[in-house]
């Protein structure tokens, strides 16, 4: 049974909601918007250490039972729902993964056991442009005595204000587009050379750009062979692609669940508006989305646990419909609420806002789209 | 029931699959031809000779109702064995043996809402396929209004008298008995409906056939004059027919839903992404040359495989004992785009080659695809409307209120 939750898993996913319901609610990123932190938030990355959400995809001994993918996805729906700014994708998933893939034993020693304490925080550096293009990397990493000096300027990198390590892709080979020649290194953000530039961004989680100018790692700062980064990193991407849809969809419904719950209180004409047809057909179109979404997520999580073949295009099937999905509901939740949905006081607006920042993310509806046609042969 | 653990479902299967071995003639594990389909009968004909076999083996041994109660004719199954006759089916390739509204609408709601007898009268041969049933719901006033009915069924005495008429009954022209809702109570709405059989042949019916922009006729308007019915023919109580009307179209859509309408599967008919390849061409890297239809066609797609997700989460879910609502009408919304959206990209992928109506000079796919195209028009509107689909769901699901 892949769509059916362990017993675990669902335990997980009632202490992620009453979590992120409780303390990480969408006005406690507005309080932390207002008082200018930018989406930096050592209190709730000290909570979720205390949980162990950091080591959900992480086992306590080598081959030990972990929750999973599917396990994460609960967490990151959770606080999807709550648009909470955490280092869970890039830490817990991204992060982690990478190493698990792609790490070395002595790599894996150091990190992997303080990414599961919250002691270490991540952010992976990828894009150059303004659009997700994986292998269109041009910032070089060059060989030199010890290990590699790197050079490049790596744009809207999430979670780099605030992570403690960057994973940093580099080129060893060939020219930007080209799959081969891909290597990814570990480079502490503190490390000379490393400059991080932050961003105020339009979902208030921040972001930075990150220019690295002459910075030298050791040798074995790489992760996984010279060259060959992209076959870590594409399977990084497909998972790091679900579990945002995963938050996504948190999104929907949690946006959804809003849009629902003033329908059935606004009254206009002496009547809910909820009672009109022009909002239920909406509403119901947005309910069979949401369902619908919610099997491809679902399916996409099941299938990178079990290690299946089509993880790839679930990954694209499930990150493009929660984009679609996303922004349909989040605009409509701005449009049903009315003038109230275009105050500042009012929670859809970060909905419509957070939902362009996840769309643009590990890929758009639209670069999925394109490659699903594509693993399907047209 | 009978088999709780998974070495006990093993010896099913191995049961199940020498019987099929045994029993499934060849040609019924051939992709299923469009004028080879069964639905029973008194009239029953068989172009292909095998198909009878297969459907009267089938029908004895209660696999055409897997689930029904042995006592009925069915075959007794659990859920779980159930499925696994179905896997063994599809290994093999089996064709379905019977296609039939008693099976997908009838049977489930006789055999809730029937007394005894009734279910020992008609559910055996509904499992064989011996007889072949209609639907009698919609008339000319009361279309997604049903509960609108003003057909008359009159109590006398001995008799019931029925007099109204129905309209697009599938198939009414070649059935062998109707169920059918008639006005019991013209002075209240919902609650003056009951819930009737009849014989087809009965004295005062009639069935003219309907010919539809697809050039077919699989729907007729049936007339009732006087017709006269034995009282053991209602179902459950004089007055209650709606909660069964309503039970029944959750069946209805369900199986709509989940036969994906028909006609597609070994109809000849190729996806749109390989009509696209074949008439718009491809780039030097194997894309559809036409970007914006290449992306639409993924588009649907990707719809394609996240509704088959769903109905796989909501089954796995169900048997796993957690609730899911109100799924038929969700299905039957998103079954009905999916097959109109899939239509629509097929007549525009192939171009004018999807401009025939018959004859010679267009393949003969794409003269199929051209009909479906026009009868999938029909999939929004049967089996109740996506608009009243989407009442369902605005009112039941998401418990949207009425006006006041």
């Amino acid at each position: 049974m892949s769509f059916v939750l362990t017993e675990d898993q669902e335990m997980l996913r009632e202490t992620a909601t009453a979590f992120a319901r409780d303390e990480l609610s969408v006005n406690h990123l507005r309080a932390l918007r207002d008082a200018g932190a930018n989406g930096k938030d050592p209190r709730t990355r000290q909570k979720l250490a205390e949980l162990g959400f950091f080591g959900v995809i992480i086992p306590d001994e080598p081959g030990a039972e972990t929750f999973g993918l599917t396990g994460l996805g609960q967490i990151l729906e959770a606080q999807g729902r709550t648009l909470a700014a955490t280092p869970l994708l890039q830490t817990a998933l991204i992060a982690a993964t990478a190493l698990q893939l792609g790490g070395s034993p002595a790599q894996q020693a150091e990190w992997l056991s303080k990414i599961a304490g919250g002691e270490t925080t991540f952010a992976l550096a990828l894009d150059e442009s303004a659009h997700f293009a994986p292998y269109s990397v041009a910032t070089e990493a060059e060989r030199n005595g010890q290990g590699y000096t790197l050079n490049g300027l790596k744009k809207y990198v999430p979670d780099a204000h605030h992570a403690d390590m960057l994973i940093v892709v580099a080129r060893t080979f060939g020219e930007s587009g080209d799959r081969h020649g891909l290597s990814l290194f570990l480079v502490p953000r503190d490390a000379k050379g490393v400059t991080i530039a932050e961003l105020k961004t339009v979902d208030s989680h921040g972001a930075a750009h990150v220019t690295l100018e002459n910075v030298m790692v050791p040798e074995d700062a790489l992760v996984g062979p010279a060259d060959q980064g992209a076959d870590i990193l594409d399977p990084v991407l497909d998972r790091a692609a679900i579990g945002l849809a995963a938050e996504m969809l948190g999104s929907a419904q949690a946006a959804f669940d809003i849009t629902l719950e003033y329908l059935n209180n606004r009254k206009q004409f002496g009547q809910l508006i909820g009672s009109f047809q022009a909002m239920q057909h909406r509403a119901a179109k947005m309910f069979i989305d949401l369902e619908m979404t919610r099997s491809c997520v679902g399916a996409a999580l099941a299938a990178a646990d079990a290690g299946k073949s089509d993880v790839a295009e679930l990954a694209s099937l499930a990150k493009a419909r929660a984009g679609e999905l996303v922004h349909l509901v989040s605009n409509e939740c701005v449009q049903m609420h009315g003038g109230i949905g275009m105050t500042d006081a009012a929670d859809p607006g970060f909905y419509m806002k957070r939902a362009r920042v996840q769309e643009a993310l590990y890929g758009s509806a639209s670069w999925h789209r394109d490659r699903y046609a594509r693993l399907n042969g047209f | 029931m009978a088999y709780d653990n998974a070495e006990q479902l093993e010896g099913f299967r191995l049961e199940a699959r020498k019987w099929l071995e045994a029993n499934c003639p060849p040609s019924m594990r051939t992709p299923m031809v469009d004028d080879e389909v069964v639905w029973g009968g008194r009239n029953a004909t068989f172009k292909n000779p095998d198909s009878k076999v297969w459907l009267d083996r089938m029908g004895e041994k209660g696999w055409t109702a897997p689930e029904w109660p042995k006592e009925y004719g069915g075959g007794g199954l659990s859920r779980s064995e159930a499925r696994v006759l179905e896997q063994e089916m599809r290994r093999i390739k089996a064709r379905p043996p019977l296609f039939s509204f008693g099976l997908w609408m009838f049977g489930p709601a006789l055999l809730e809402f029937g007394n005894h007898e009734q279910k020992l009268r008609f559910i055996p041969d509904i499992v064989k396929g011996k007889t072949r049933w209609c639907q009698g719901y919609s008339e000319p006033g009361a279309g997604s209004d049903l509960a609108g009915l003003q057909t008359r069924c009159e109590d006398k005495g001995d008799h019931y008298l029925i007099n109204g008429q129905k309209v697009w009954t599938s198939y009414a022209d070649k059935a062998d008995w109707i169920f059918c809702l008639v006005r019991t109570d013209t002075s209240t709405k919902h609650e003056g409906i009951s819930f009737i059989l009849f014989d087809m042949k009965s004295p005062g019916v009639e069935a003219r056939p309907i010919q539809l922009i697809s050039g077919e006729s699989p729907f007729c308007e049936t007339f009732f004059t006087d017709v006269k019915v034995p009282k053991d023919q209602l179902v459950g109580r004089l007055n209650g027919g709606w909660d069964i009307a309503k039970r029944l179209l959750q069946f209805e859509r369900s199986s709509i839903s989940a036969g994906g309408f028909g006609g597609t599967g070994g109809s000849g008919i190729l996806g749109p992404d390989d009509y696209a390849k074949h008439h718009v061409g491809t780039d030097e890297t194997g894309r559809v040359a036409d970007g914006d239809l290449r992306g639409r066609i993924a588009d649907h797609k990707m719809y394609v495989k996240a509704f088959s997700l769903t109905v796989q989460r909501q089954t796995e879910q169900a048997k796993a004992g957690q609730a899911v609502g109100h799924t038929a009408s969700i299905l039957k919304y998103a079954a009905a785009k999916m097959n109109q959206d899939r239509h629509e990209l097929l007549i525009e992928a192939l171009g004018t080659e999807g401009l025939g109506w018959s004859g010679e000079g267009f393949d003969k796919g794409a003269l199929k695809a051209t009909r479906q195209w026009l009868r999938s028009k029909g999939n929004s509107i049967e089996g109740g409307t996506s608009e009243i689909n989407l009442n369902v769901i605005a009112k039941r699901v998401l418990g949207l209120k009425e006006h006041q």
